[in-house]
């Protein structure tokens, strides 16, 4: 056991505080939830295949629902771009480790048991969580099952892990860039990350905030929640999404930041508007802080305020159009091929987009009075969370798991995946827009005739999808353990940036003299 | 006009069906309702609005979304590496970028003007001419008729579709989850103002026809308004998750003439004057047993079991409640249990009825108590509590 390699066995993995060992932690741990949540996902979708119930009792389905979502967005995918965060960001900014290498595995390691916690609830007595991800009181109070005390917890521990995985980054950043790494030439990805984690900072102790006083109505008798004893219903859901609004934009920033660093090596071309790019990012994160309550255009807000919402939802397009005309420009008069990840890219550009459209007609908010809580609401962020945070992770994955392991994947395996995702995920999500304006309520087991035709072609679209990941899975181990071995540094003939001026595979520590930053090498 | 718009958003929608819908084109023009696509076009001069409000920002999107994708399109074939094409190397243009700020901006000024002088529309509540008071229930809603001159009607509106239609022994019908036992009553040009309010969870009270979509909250009273224009049967469902059964609470409106509606009301008014009536009398133990039995199939049944066996509820034969002391009972009914799925019913049945079915379930299942309880019984305990 030498003192530059990592130690043997399990111990490597428990003790560890490489930044490598504790991305690929987050990385595999992120695709075991995202499997999780996806079954459940495939449960609920099994269930919506017909009219009528078949398959799981209305309580189960909503335990589902709620498992769901908080699966996905907690386990899935804030921890994979985490992962990817830890990878990527020493590497990009040609830092040797993270700032905070031993709170680096504490943030990782209370994961596994804040989520064995979550997903033990489902077999408690009275059930899981069943009130939605969004836990809205008094559902997910008074008439809350047992086990809410459980979830609770749980969201306490996913919340700490998340703010110090965040500080971690941000102290990286701050700290640890090379010596004339500059901010105004760092990555896109690491511009994002950096935004991003400033939100999590901010926000994650609010959600904290809002389950502790949950707990306190729960358990010792506070009324904050209950309006028979003084308290505000409509409370919770404004602490709810001051947290939830600048979560969705945590959720897609690092996403954006991955496509801006694959969409210029493929188009071998560098990426246009790199500072409008910075500061279109930053205005995103500022506008997310004022606009939460275009979530409740429907609680009874008072005009003045429903507007000041609508308006300012409204700007949001203006930045991210801003973002969506770069990477395209980016592409024009470019040299382009079409590898895999820039399949992922060029589909999360254009699938995020029609995501932001839906975006754009649901905060206009008298229109929103009949979208509100309907189907057209779950096409909505799928489109944004599945096409953009989900493509994104994919895109990434294959960009740079040349990188990680020396080995390349199977090109036809990748684009088949791509290829089925991309037709898998339309087929399920495009015609929950149609029955979500002919009327259906999102959230529910069971449905009129007339949205019969339409949910099961939703059905058939997300068996498919679920499929595909297995394609994923399954290629990426493949890669690990048969890939065709490069040792090409560059691995991508049109990629720049320091991550690619060190060795294929990415020996186990890296830049332990700082890099020289190069002009050629800025902004990645 | 309402239908005009509706089939230019259809054309607009349906060559993206079309390729979605391609492995099942035959079934494509057998039922139009069944593949509807597009926004419920409203019986309502707002509602109408709001759907125009809708097609517009839609028919935007279509256009940037024709020129941004054909800008996409275009980059992506255009600019193969397979065909030969060399890369640039600009990655700046501040005019564009300039550009690319203000025009989208300018966009959404259009966007929001209409919305803006819309939903002033939709908040003004003023001058009703009738209001309604709508509170959402676990798993019902309860309409009651706010009449200045004399004593509100109030009722409670429960899905009417049966078990067998859900579990799939019976054939569905065509209102399938979307018919109620009772529904609200309405005339037709008349400005109805919901005072919206809960019972025990949040709770949304959504009529697509109508454009109302208002949450129900417990301890606060929302306010929203209709002038429905045609007369017809419009339809909805509660639009906030509220529990177990929140898919199995819909919204059936009946906008009537003026005059059918004054019948419908003089009607309902003459029943809540003999259900006072019945509530002085003393009932026989036969006619208790058949008014409970009513009650029980309608309100107890769907936890309690046909035969009193439990379910989600306790049992009710040989329950310690049920066979123990009767204020108990009647305090039980009266007060449901906190923070479980046993409703507070006292505001729910009259005193006939919560009599008849308290006598009901001491005395059916093989409970045989052989007491009686009797309305006054009811109308003391809550004097006395």
């Amino acid at each position: 056991m030498g003192a530059h390699g990592p130690a043997k066995g399990l111990s490597r993995w428990l003790f560890t505080t490489n930044h490598k060992d504790i991305g690929s932690m987050y990385l595999w741990f992120s695709f075991a939830m995202f499997l999780l949540g996806g079954s459940f996902a495939m449960i609920i979708r099994a269930e919506l295949f017909q009219p009528g119930l078949q398959i799981v009792e209305p309580e189960f389905f909503n335990q589902m629902t709620t498992m769901h979502g908080l699966v996905m967005v907690f386990g899935a995918i804030m921890p994979a771009f985490v992962g990817l965060a830890n990878w990527m960001i020493p590497l990009m900014i040609g830092a040797p480790d993270m700032a905070l290498p031993r709170m680096n595995n504490w943030s990782f390691w209370i994961l596994p048991p804040a989520f064995a916690l979550l997903a033990s609830t489902l077999f408690m007595e009275g059930g899981g969580p069943n009130f939605g991800w969004t836990f809205y009181a008094p559902l997910s109070t008074t008439y809350a099952p047992p086990s809410v005390t459980y979830f609770i917890f749980g969201v306490h521990i996913m919340g700490l892990s998340s703010i110090m995985g965040a500080i971690n980054i941000i102290a990286t950043i701050v700290n640890m860039r090379a010596p004339g790494m500059t901010y105004m030439k760092m990555p896109l990805f690491v511009w994002t990350w950096l935004i991003t984690a400033f939100l999590l900072v901010a926000v994650m102790p609010v959600l904290a905030g809002a389950v502790t006083m949950m707990l306190m109505d729960i358990h010792f008798g506070t009324s904050f929640f209950s309006a028979a004893g003084g308290g505000d219903p409509v409370l919770f859901q404004h602490v709810f999404w001051f947290f939830g609004h600048p979560e969705v934009y945590i959720i897609i920033l690092p996403g954006f930041g991955v496509v801006s660093q694959i969409i210029p090596t493929f188009s071998r071309k560098p990426l246009f508007g790199y500072d409008s790019m910075v500061y279109a990012t930053a205005s995103i994160a500022f506008l997310s802080f004022i606009v939460w309550a275009h979530h409740m255009y429907t609680v009874g807000m008072p005009i003045a305020g429903e507007l000041f919402f609508m308006y300012a939802t409204m700007l949001i397009a203006v930045p991210t159009a801003a973002k969506v005309f770069n990477w395209i420009t980016t592409m024009f008069k470019g040299s382009l091929t079409f590898e895999t990840p820039m399949l992922f890219s060029i589909a999360f550009v254009f699938l995020f987009t029609v995501g932001g459209f839906s975006g754009l007609m649901l905060a206009i908010a008298p229109a929103d009075f009949q979208y509100h809580d309907t189907y057209f609401v779950v096409a909505h962020f799928h489109y944004t969370m599945v096409a953009g945070a989900i493509f994104s992770m994919s895109a990434a994955v294959y960009y740079w798991l040349p990188k990680w392991t020396g080995k390349m994947y199977n090109e036809t395996m990748g684009k088949t995946h791509f290829w089925v995702s991309f037709v898998g995920f339309n087929l399920t999500f495009f015609p929950q827009h149609f029955v979500g304006l002919a009327g259906m309520p999102r959230r529910i087991p069971d449905y009129n005739l007339m949205f019969a035709d339409f949910n099961m072609m939703s059905s058939i679209g997300a068996f498919i999808y679920g499929a595909s990941q297995l394609l994923f899975l399954f290629n990426v181990v493949r890669t690990i353990t048969h890939g065709e071995k490069i040792d090409d540094p560059k691995v991508w003939d049109g990629a720049h940036g320091l991550e690619w001026t060190v060795p294929t595979p990415a020996p186990y520590h890296t830049f332990t003299t700082p890099p020289e930053v190069k002009e050629s090498e800025a902004h990645g | 006009m309402y239908s005009q718009a509706k089939r230019l958003s259809q054309l607009a929608l349906s060559p993206v069906l079309l390729a979605l819908t391609l492995f099942s084109s035959g079934a494509w023009a057998s039922n139009g309702q069944r593949w509807e696509t597009n926004m419920t076009t409203s019986v309502t001069e707002v509602g109408q609005k709001i759907y125009d409000l809708h097609m517009l920002v839609f028919w935007i999107c279509v256009i940037v979304g024709v020129v941004v994708f054909g800008f996409l399109f275009y980059s992506v074939f255009a600019f193969r590496k397979s065909q030969g094409a060399k890369a640039s190397n600009f990655h700046e243009n501040t005019t564009l970028e300039v550009a690319w700020t203000i025009v989208p901006f300018l966009i959404l000024v259009v966007m929001a003007w209409p919305a803006t002088t819309t939903l002033i529309e939709i908040y003004d509540t003023d001058d009703a001419d009738i209001d309604i008071l709508v509170t959402g229930y676990q798993w019902k809603w309860k309409y009651e008729y706010i009449i200045p001159e004399g004593d509100n009607i109030s009722f409670f509106s429960n899905l009417l579709t049966d078990k067998s239609e859900i579990y799939n022994t019976a054939e569905k019908g065509s209102n399938y989850l979307l018919e109620v036992d009772e529904p609200m009553v309405i005339p037709v040009d008349k400005k109805i103002r919901f005072l919206i309010t809960a019972n025990d969870v949040l709770h949304a009270w959504w009529v697509p026809a109508l454009a109302v979509k208002k949450d129900a909250i417990p301890g606060f009273i929302n306010e929203s308004w209709t002038r429905a224009e045609e007369t017809g049967v419009y339809r909805g469902q509660c639009a906030e998750l509220c529990g177990r059964d929140h898919g199995y609470m819909p919204i059936v409106v009946n906008v009537v003439e003026q005059a059918e509606y004054d019948q419908w009301l003089a009607g309902k008014q003459a029943e809540a004057a003999e259900i006072k009536q019945l509530m002085a009398q003393t009932f026989s133990m036969d006619e208790l047993m058949q008014r409970g039995k009513a009650v029980y199939t309608r309100s107890c049944v769907a936890c309690h079991g046909a035969n009193g066996e439990g379910g989600v509820g306790k049992p009710i034969a040989g329950s310690p409640i049920a066979t123990g002391g009767v204020s108990e009972h009647i305090g039980l009914m009266i007060n449901g249990v906190p923070g479980s799925a046993m409703q507070a019913f006292g505001g729910q049945l009259n005193d006939v009825e919560l009599a008849a079915v308290v006598t009901y379930s001491r005395n059916a299942f093989g409970n045989n108590m052989g007491d009686k309880v009797q309305p006054i019984d009811i109308y003391n305990f809550k004097k006395g509590q």
